[in-house]
């Protein structure tokens, strides 16, 4: 299985709400909170690391999770935000990322 | 409960400044007679000075923020300043008046990825619009200017201000925006000049007229609830607030002054003083206007219509005290629903107090009588 990279679309704006991460895309309005797990998953989607070191290293180690359960669910999270283009996938390295940092909070 | 009005309410609940409107100037290329600002430039933010604010504004948890004037074009440096915000991925919404917009500029919005561009726009007849803004042929470089920024699939929204002067253009400016393919909202809300002069509030559109537009089924589809008599308030609306100012919403002027409101201005500190979260968090203005529910209104706690009034504070401060009535909500009220408020009550009345003697500011004949008059 080849490995997927993500990396945040430029045309979102987001802002952590008492822990939850508000992300909406300004071409639809589409408007998502994202829960705790799928927040460090957002954060982490800085083009460079695969979606498989993401989960071990931002999911698993931080979060009491099933590492199969947690790829399976990482993988159709990223499907549907990627449908909604807040993030964008790619089967190699997104080198030329024009994502804006994201927001701490 | 939609998604959205959850978050809100929880920002509201937790006292997160979830949306602000940061005027970056009050500097205008028009002059519209129902303006309440001062139009000279008494000291406004430096462009660093607004990233800085921009950048506190993040960190206090501002997910919407609007960029407003004032004309937001007459800054050179505004792309720098948008170009910022949405670096710190706001969810940008800027107002305009569209003139200084050419193809440049909305390619530019769009490549920023702005979430709405608000246009003023009041009447479907260059005539009536030019003679609002002042402005000689500026109906006609806004409509070049939304349709540059509708060419280039941005969310474009006409705002009309409903006044004496372009009500009976109402449905024209409606349809216009139709025909543009754009949004459309209308506001019969005329505001007070900043320096507390009512002169202005001559321009509100009388209340036999305001019936009118209630009824109005393109403009109200849901005419039987929206103009339904108020229920019984319950003890649950006098725990309420009137509106989320001071409490998950904000103003800051182009000279650093915070206020609860647009048209709310009761100072509560000065960003060039202070940290922006020191302000909301400390300020016991911003904590006053933040105590004040339903039950401890003077006279609207006793109001019929308190739970579903829209009573605005900002006005009602204007008009001398924040917890007291507001004129224009009462009028509102009253002609929306054919049922007297406990301030026209007390006060013994059987129509609602204007706020102001009516005197045409200017002089524009209605859509009817011009067609008469070429026929």
């Amino acid at each position: 299985m080849s490995e997927k990279y993500i990396a945040r679309s430029s045309a979102i704006a987001a802002r952590m709400l008492a822990g939850e991460m508000m992300v909406m895309n300004s071409a639809d309005s589409t408007f998502f909170t994202l829960n705790e797990v799928a927040t460090a998953i957002w954060q982490a989607a800085d083009g460079h690391r695969p979606l498989s070191r993401i989960v071990r290293e931002d999911v698993c180690e931080k979060f009491d999770v099933d590492p199969t359960q947690a790829q399976a669910d990482a993988e159709h999270f990223v499907a549907e935000l990627a449908s909604h283009g807040i993030l964008v996938v790619s089967d190699h390295p997104i080198v030329a990322n024009p994502t804006p940092a994201g927001p701490t909070r | 409960m939609s998604l959205m009005a959850e978050v809100g309410q929880k920002a509201f609940n937790l006292g997160v400044p979830l949306a602000i409107h940061l005027d970056i100037t009050y500097r205008c290329n028009e002059r519209c007679v129902h303006c309440y600002l001062d139009h000279d430039d008494h000291g406004e933010l430096t462009t660093a000075e607004i990233k800085d604010v921009l950048d506190q504004l993040a960190e206090a948890g501002v997910f919407f923020l609007t960029l407003s004037g004032g004309e937001v074009f007459m800054r050179r440096d505004f792309f720098e300043i948008l170009e910022h915000a949405r670096r710190l991925m706001f969810n940008v919404k800027v107002k305009t008046n569209a003139v200084m917009i050419g193809v440049e500029e909305a390619e530019r919005l769009r490549g920023l990825n702005v979430d709405t561009i608000q246009i003023s726009l009041y009447s479907h007849r260059a005539e009536v619009h030019d003679a609002i803004t002042k402005l000689p042929h500026s109906f006609e470089r806004t409509i070049k200017g939304i349709e540059f920024l509708r060419d280039q699939g941005l969310r474009v929204t006409i705002a009309n201000v409903l006044m004496t002067a372009n009500l009976a253009d109402q449905a024209g400016t409606q349809k216009l925006a139709a025909d543009l393919g754009v949004h459309y909202t209308l506001d019969p809300t005329i505001t007070p000049m900043m320096d507390g002069d009512m002169g202005v509030l001559a321009l509100r559109i009388p209340g036999e007229e305001l019936r009118e537009v209630f009824r109005n089924s393109a403009l109200v589809p849901n005419q039987d609830e929206f103009c339904a008599p108020p229920p019984p308030p319950t003890e649950e609306d006098l725990e309420g607030y009137s509106c989320s100012a001071g409490h998950s919403f904000c103003y800051i002027s182009p000279y650093g002054d915070v206020f609860p409101c647009v048209q709310f201005p009761l100072p509560t500190g000065n960003i060039r003083e202070q940290k922006f979260l020191d302000i909301w968090n400390f300020s016991p203005q911003m904590k006053e206007v933040r105590s004040i529910q339903a039950r401890d209104l003077t006279t609207c706690s006793s109001c019929s219509h308190v739970a579903s009034c829209t009573r605005c504070p900002g006005l009602a401060y204007m008009e001398g005290n924040m917890r007291g009535p507001s004129t224009a909500d009462c009028e509102k009220s009253f002609y929306r629903t054919g049922v007297a408020t406990a301030n026209m009550l007390r006060l013994g009345l059987e129509k609602p107090l204007s706020g102001a003697p009516r005197i045409p500011l200017i002089q524009i004949q209605p859509a009817a009588e011009v067609g008469a008059l070429r026929g």
